[in-house]
């Protein structure tokens, strides 16, 4: 997979700008999806007493997600440094499969569709894929 | 055999009864081309898909978009038999266009998108699981006569 040119970095910085004021949503939503429409998800959250879509435990995650993300985005320029210490986390004590990393960027890019219909342009859904992806590759670094 | 709940069945034909074909198709297939380049490959004969531009206003990529549309919906009116419905259609993919099975998905992802920003609210995640698995059942139907 490439890495992202300075256009990609540019659209990516440009769109997720409106998300502000409204990560909570966009959050909870995502991961609502995530647990809904691929339940093999939900095993990464037994521990949680309701994975119902909007509910508590799925609302914090979402917006802890959406913290993680944004801060991705305000360092773009060196994903794998920025995220050294989740990719850690998530190599040694979540260990999540990093094929379901593809699932919840996926999910984001559905809400985020359903969110601004008009702004999520094909131009801009190709640099948010190649950015997620990109923060998916960066998360795994430390795996193995 | 593919068990469908109630609620999945109307969910599914809902979704159908309220897109354009045309516009759906449209949208969805050049996404598809557009953040899955190498998608392409399949389409040397569509003209200019040099750019996202080029793509959008390709003439050939919106016909090709409703023709898909409307073979999904030969899936939508008979959600029993899904994999009889594309015996033929796989074989076609498999043997004459030779297009990799895994990239069925990938258009299914952009349909799925572009489905999303038209219904909003009314494609919760129930009704995202319910085209997912209509979706997964239509690819895995795709790819039954690959060997």
């Amino acid at each position: 997979m490439t890495s992202l040119s300075a256009k990609d970095k540019d659209t990516v910085k440009a769109f997720w700008a409106n998300v502000a004021g409204k990560e909570e949503q966009i959050g909870c939503d995502a991961v609502s999806r995530m647990l809904t429409v691929y339940p093999q998800t939900k095993t990464y959250f037994s521990h949680w007493k309701d994975l119902r879509p909007g509910s508590a435990p799925v609302k914090k995650h979402g917006a802890t997600v959406m913290t993680a993300v944004t801060d991705a985005v305000s360092k773009i320029d060196d994903l794998t440094g920025g995220l050294l210490s989740l990719s850690e986390l998530h190599a040694f004590t979540l260990r999540v499969d990093p094929a379901n990393f593809k699932v919840l960027a996926h999910n984001l890019l559905v809400v985020l569709a359903t969110v601004f219909p008009n702004d999520f342009t094909p131009e801009v859904h190709v640099a948010m894929d190649k950015f997620l992806a990109a923060v998916a590759r960066a998360l795994s670094e430390k795996y193995r | 055999m593919v068990v469908w709940t109630d609620f999945e069945r109307t969910a599914i034909q809902d979704i159908f009864s309220k897109i354009d074909y045309a516009v759906v198709g449209q949208a969805a297939f050049s996404r598809c081309l557009i953040v899955y380049p190498w998608t392409q490959r399949y389409f040397g004969g569509f003209g200019n898909l040099y750019n996202a531009a080029a793509i959008t206003s390709n003439p050939r990529v919106a016909s090709h978009g409703k023709v898909i549309m409307e073979a999904l919906e030969k899936a939508v009116k008979d959600m029993n038999n899904i994999k009889a419905t594309y015996a033929e259609l796989s074989a076609l993919h498999s043997e004459k266009l030779q297009v990799d099975p895994d990239n069925f998905m990938l258009l299914g992802h952009c349909l799925t998108i572009v489905v999303a920003s038209q219904l909003s609210k009314a494609f919760t995640p129930e009704v995202h699981a319910a085209f997912q698995k209509f979706l997964a059942v239509v690819v895995s139907s795709l790819r039954k006569q690959y060997y």
